[in-house]
């Protein structure tokens, strides 16, 4: 998508969303709008239905787990303390252009946002592996399952405050003759610490 | 009269015709799909879990791994959302040799397709066909990286090292005597380039083969016409991307809508099909065979004039060579900081998507500014198809569930990730 292209819709998501878009910003190529939870569905109707958006397919939907984010978030997407976000990246086949969507969710403890099942059919699976990862719920969902952890899975395994080790190991119990599950016997360790460098960090960061 | 019920079968996961570990679990009326319920996660492996856990460099393995069958591809697109973030550019050698991979890696995939999707309906040669040819492929993926599958070729900032000058040759054996042995050998005397090259001279052959034994076969197109359709509209609604949007007639292809690096200077052309249906999306893939190996031979041709860097020389983000590490202090320093600490990434996040064999194959990358991502979502083609199953095969015969699966071109290793 080149810039004209870009500001081209950019205007045109100002005047027809007006006090549905909470915030807008541009990086690289890429075009995000920012939209309130309660207003998901309205929103993505018009961005499918309307003439000069035509967003008739939905690439993908993720949630992403803000709280170790650390600073520079609410310059990036006004989280105001919120946790959770669903991400949609939008494209138009018809027009040959591509948005992004961020709708932050509400309740941290609870969080709930309707789903766009009805209006991208596709959102399905994707809304379940959303909801499995990180507990994200979708209202209006035909089928809220688990879709990629085990049958029985505990938790949300996305989250940043689970462990990447998890909490129970697998294994075949010789005096049971099953298989069992058990806490995990693991220790957790970090092979390379996770850093993040004050700005110009040895003078030369990247431009 | 007998009660009538609908009975739930269930189809995999240990199936042949699952394509490695799917439960289907099958409502059928008689012979006849009602419903079908596509248990997935039973390969999960939480990549993008571990990435966030991983440096940037890394990681870079863990996408061959996610579609096995198209292994560069992948790679492709998580470097390119890296070189997003950064901002740098690749040097164009570097991007002339990503392209020709990534076109030999689509005839890879579509070979493994090929293969299994005609073992599935019923025609056990074209497996064979298919695996003579992804030999030599694979020879070029080692000749180039060191390993058959898992190449971990593509890095951020270029590609690993330059085409080598020699392939690898074989060895004469009891059972290749040295005669046999120099006649295997012809084609690999020169550079990596020349076997290339011979190999787009004798791939066409190799199609029109295939296609002697499929399009017009009887039972293929018993089995494939009218099999699964999928209407344009549909097709969108439902997430399709690659081929399979493709053969239900939208021409969509980003490589020509969406060109990323140097896909805009290439010549070649866009196959679309027209009923949506198996067949349909057959003959798309067979012509991707054969415009992927007209890519491939103008890039071996650009590649033979033009030699040039193919890594960046930011050291920053791409080690120093091993003559200047060994006699420079600065670039010790730099060798040292990325393979212990890794680069960082300015906070930001970007998404990247490439024209995968399957699909369109995304990485939606967000950074905070360390030198881990702070996420990473892997958006699977096959992962929006597959969830379609159950709208493409209702109404049909279970023998034809087998070839929308074929057709979907399912690998689990991307819809599990």
């Amino acid at each position: 998508m080149n810039t004209n292209q870009q500001k081209v819709l950019a205007d045109v998501l100002t005047n027809v969303l007006a006090d549905n878009l909470v915030g807008q910003h541009q990086l690289f190529d890429e075009l995000t709008i920012v939209v309130r939870a309660k207003d998901v569905c309205a929103v993505s109707e018009v961005l499918r239905d309307h003439k000069d958006l035509g967003f008739d397919t939905l690439i993908d939907l993720c949630g992403i787990d803000y709280s170790t984010y650390g600073d520079g978030l609410n310059a990036l997407g006004q989280a105001n303390g919120r946790r959770f976000a669903v991400v949609y990246h939008l494209l138009s086949v018809s027009l040959n252009q591509r948005l992004r969507m961020k709708v932050f969710v509400e309740d941290n403890e609870f969080p709930v946002v309707d789903s766009v099942m009805t209006i991208w059919p596709v959102a399905n699976w994707f809304e379940r592996e959303a909801f499995d990862l990180y507990g994200i719920v979708f209202s209006g969902h035909s089928d809220l399952r688990r879709i990629l952890t085990d049958y029985g899975f505990v938790g949300n395994p996305f989250r940043k405050d689970f462990p990447i080790s998890g909490y129970v190991e697998m294994r075949y119990d010789e005096e049971q003759k099953r298989v069992i599950y058990q806490p995990v016997s693991i220790e957790p360790r970090e092979i390379t610490p996770h850093v993040i460098r004050e700005k110009n960090y040895g003078d030369s960061h990247i431009e | 009269m007998a009660e009538i019920r609908n009975y739930t079968m269930n189809f995999g996961p240990q199936h042949p015709a699952a394509h490695g570990v799917l439960r289907l679990v099958l409502e059928l009326d008689g012979e006849v799909v009602r419903r079908a319920d596509p248990h997935i996660g039973l390969l999960h492996r939480a990549t993008e879990k571990l990435a966030e856990n991983k440096t940037y460099l890394q990681s870079v393995p863990y996408m061959d791994r996610l579609d096995y069958v198209s292994m560069m591809v992948n790679e492709h697109a998580y470097v390119m959302a890296i070189e997003k973030l950064l901002q740098i550019e690749v040097p164009i050698r570097a991007q002339y040799i990503r392209v020709m991979f990534d076109e030999i890696t689509r005839i890879l995939n579509h070979l493994l397709w090929i293969g299994a999707h005609a073992l599935d309906v019923g025609a056990m040669t074209m497996f064979l066909y298919a695996f003579r040819e992804r030999e030599d492929l694979m020879d070029c993926y080692e000749a180039v990286s060191g390993a058959r599958l898992h190449a971990a070729y593509y890095r951020p900032g270029g590609v690993y090292r330059d085409l080598p000058d020699t392939m690898p040759q074989y060895q004469s054996s009891k059972i290749h005597n040295e005669k046999q042995t120099r006649i295997r050998n012809q084609a690999r005397e020169g550079s990596l380039l020349d076997f290339i090259e011979d190999f787009t001279e004798r791939f066409p052959a190799y199609v029109d083969e295939y296609e002697t034994l499929l399009t017009d076969n009887r039972i293929w197109k018993q089995r494939l016409v009218d099999v699964g359709v999928v209407s344009p509209e549909r097709a969108k609604a439902l997430g399709f991307t690659g081929p399979m949007l493709r053969g239900s007639g939208v021409e969509w292809d980003l490589r020509k809508k969406q060109p990323y690096e140097v896909y805009d200077r290439l010549d070649f052309d866009i196959p679309v099909g027209v009923n949506g249906d198996c067949y349909d999306r057959y003959l798309v893939r067979m012509e991707e065979f054969r415009q992927s190996n007209r890519i491939i031979r103008q890039c071996v041709d650009w590649l033979r004039k033009n030699p040039g860097p193919v890594m960046t020389d930011n050291h920053k983000i791409a080690p120093p060579s091993r003559v200047d590490m060994k006699q420079n202090m600065e670039e010790m320093i730099h060798h040292f900081k990325l393979f212990s600490e890794g680069f960082h990434v300015p906070p930001g996040e970007a998404y990247v998507g490439v024209e995968h064999p399957k699909g369109e194959f995304g990485i939606y990358l967000v950074s905070n500014g360390a030198n881990k991502p702070y996420r990473l979502k892997i958006r699977a083609p096959g992962f929006a198809h597959l969830a379609a199953l159950d709208e493409m095969s209702r109404g049909h015969m279970i023998a034809d569930v087998v070839a929308i699966i074929g057709t979907q071109d399912i690998v689990f290793g991307e819809i599990d990730r």
